[in-house]
């Protein structure tokens, strides 16, 4: 009577940009094999993903995928890899969250006797409880990592706020004095610079040249026959 | 007549034989992310191998290094950092829910150009308690069986409520944020209106002034 085993790993780690993350599972042949990913956080949640068998084939692979969850099918016996690339962006980190589950089914009982005992009885509905949380677990699961997703999204957006506020107001701030000292520099320049300045390059730059009172200044709304005073 | 015995076992078991593994170099770090609540004990254990470059393979062991295993809380506070042996087990406790780190490196103490060793680390992280495996051995008792068994639906159980707990009390935190997130959208955006109206001001007081002043107006 084979033991009936399911092993289940999860993990939750980060994958610098530009880097492959492998992880490696010896798996005999028929197992039955669960792969469930998602990313958490960072980017545009997505990943690129692909799996080899011992022979270095690659029995499934994935670009820029968000999450799966696939049934392995697992032809031969030795190592399978598991790996998470994040060559295509430039600087985001991302933080992936797997779940890999490896187990045969759970046999349903040979009673040896054919007899229903109680006991029989007794583990056969721990078997089915088993088996219901299991699946509870599982849902769980895919819920908490969900709520952790939208955790870690609705932190970040609290911060970007805060800080793309705040620096839109010191640049609010800056633009408006500089505008104003800007403005007034256009005014308080030396006599000489006077002209040309004004001119802004709508007319040759005139050094020293004499101010005549008839000159129109470069935009302006205020008006002509202007006596400049020289400060 | 003994009935066969079966394993209910939903994490991995301790023997490390056939368990996740991953490579890492000598001298990097490498961290696991474990989204626990308050107050559980956490059990890792881990199994290095180190590459041997006589016959290209890794090692059945990892003689003469060890393992620095830090534990960040979520707010970055160092729940644990000791150094372990080639193969051991570590545990700690959460003060606070949240993300916590566990972070792994090896004391090589070679050069970071020279080591470019690298390092087959076999994982497995376990949150809650677990019964330990003496309760799944093969008992002639059934009675005993059955209450093994028994215990482990419990166990189950009271992981999945404490689960449920977290994530209602996370919920909370979520919503939390949010409501900050809308308050702060609000009071920023009024505050910017009121900044840009009463720069826009104050910038047409002093042109106006200083053009006065200037005599051109």
């Amino acid at each position: 009577m084979p033991l009936a085993s399911a092993n289940l790993t999860e993990m939750t780690f980060e994958l610098a940009d530009r880097e492959i993350q492998c992880f490696y599972e010896e798996l005999q042949k028929d197992a039955k094999c669960n792969f469930v990913f998602q990313v958490v956080a960072g980017g545009h949640y997505d990943v690129d993903c692909f799996i080899e068998d011992p022979r270095r084939r690659m029995i499934y692979r994935k670009h820029k995928i968000r999450q799966d969850s696939l049934a392995v099918k697992v032809e031969l016996s030795g190592v399978y890899s598991f790996c998470f690339g994040n060559q295509f962006s430039t600087f985001s980190h991302k933080k992936i969250y797997f779940h890999l589950e490896v187990g045969e089914e759970i046999p349903i009982f040979a009673t040896a006797e054919g007899k229903d005992s109680a006991l029989t009885q007794l583990e056969a509905s721990c078997l089915s409880i088993h088996t219901a949380l299991r699946s509870v677990m599982n849902m769980q699961t895919q819920q908490r990592v969900q709520a952790l997703i939208d955790h870690l999204h609705a932190e970040d957006m609290n911060s970007h706020i805060i800080y793309w506020a705040s620096s839109e107001t010191i640049i609010l701030f800056l633009v408006t004095v500089g505008q104003v000292i800007i403005l007034k520099r256009f005014f308080t320049d030396k006599r000489a610079n006077v002209t040309g300045s004004l001119y802004l390059g709508l007319q040759p730059f005139n050094v020293g040249s004499e101010q005549t009172s008839n000159r129109k200044l470069f935009g302006s709304q205020i008006c002509s026959d202007i006596q400049l005073d020289h400060v | 007549m003994k009935h066969p015995v079966t394993e209910f076992l939903f994490i991995l078991s301790w023997s490390l034989t056939s368990s996740l593994y991953f490579h890492q170099g000598e001298k990097e770090e490498k961290c696991i992310i474990e989204d626990i609540p308050g107050d559980t004990l956490v059990t890792g254990h881990y199994k290095i191998q180190s590459w041997d470059l006589a016959t290209r393979d890794f090692l059945p062991s990892a003689p003469g290094l060890g393992m620095f295993v830090t534990v960040k809380g979520p707010d970055e506070q160092v729940l644990l950092h000791k150094l372990y042996g080639p193969e051991s087990r570590f545990t700690f406790q959460s003060h606070s829910q949240g993300e916590h780190r566990i972070c792994l490196m090896s004391n090589s103490t070679k050069i970071a150009v020279f080591a470019g060793n690298k390092l087959r680390v076999n994982l497995d992280v376990q949150v809650g308690e677990h019964a330990t495996d003496e309760s799944f051995e093969e008992t002639k008792d059934m009675i005993n069986e059955v209450k093994a068994r028994m215990l482990h639906l419990l166990q189950q159980m009271q992981y999945i409520s404490s689960q449920q707990d977290y994530q209602r009390s996370r919920e909370e935190e979520f919503r939390q944020i949010n409501e900050e997130t809308n308050s702060s959208v609000l009071w920023w955006a009024m505050f910017q209106t009121v900044i840009l109206l009463s720069v826009g001001a104050w910038q047409m007081k002093q042109m106006k002034n200083f053009l006065i002043a200037k005599k051109l107006v």
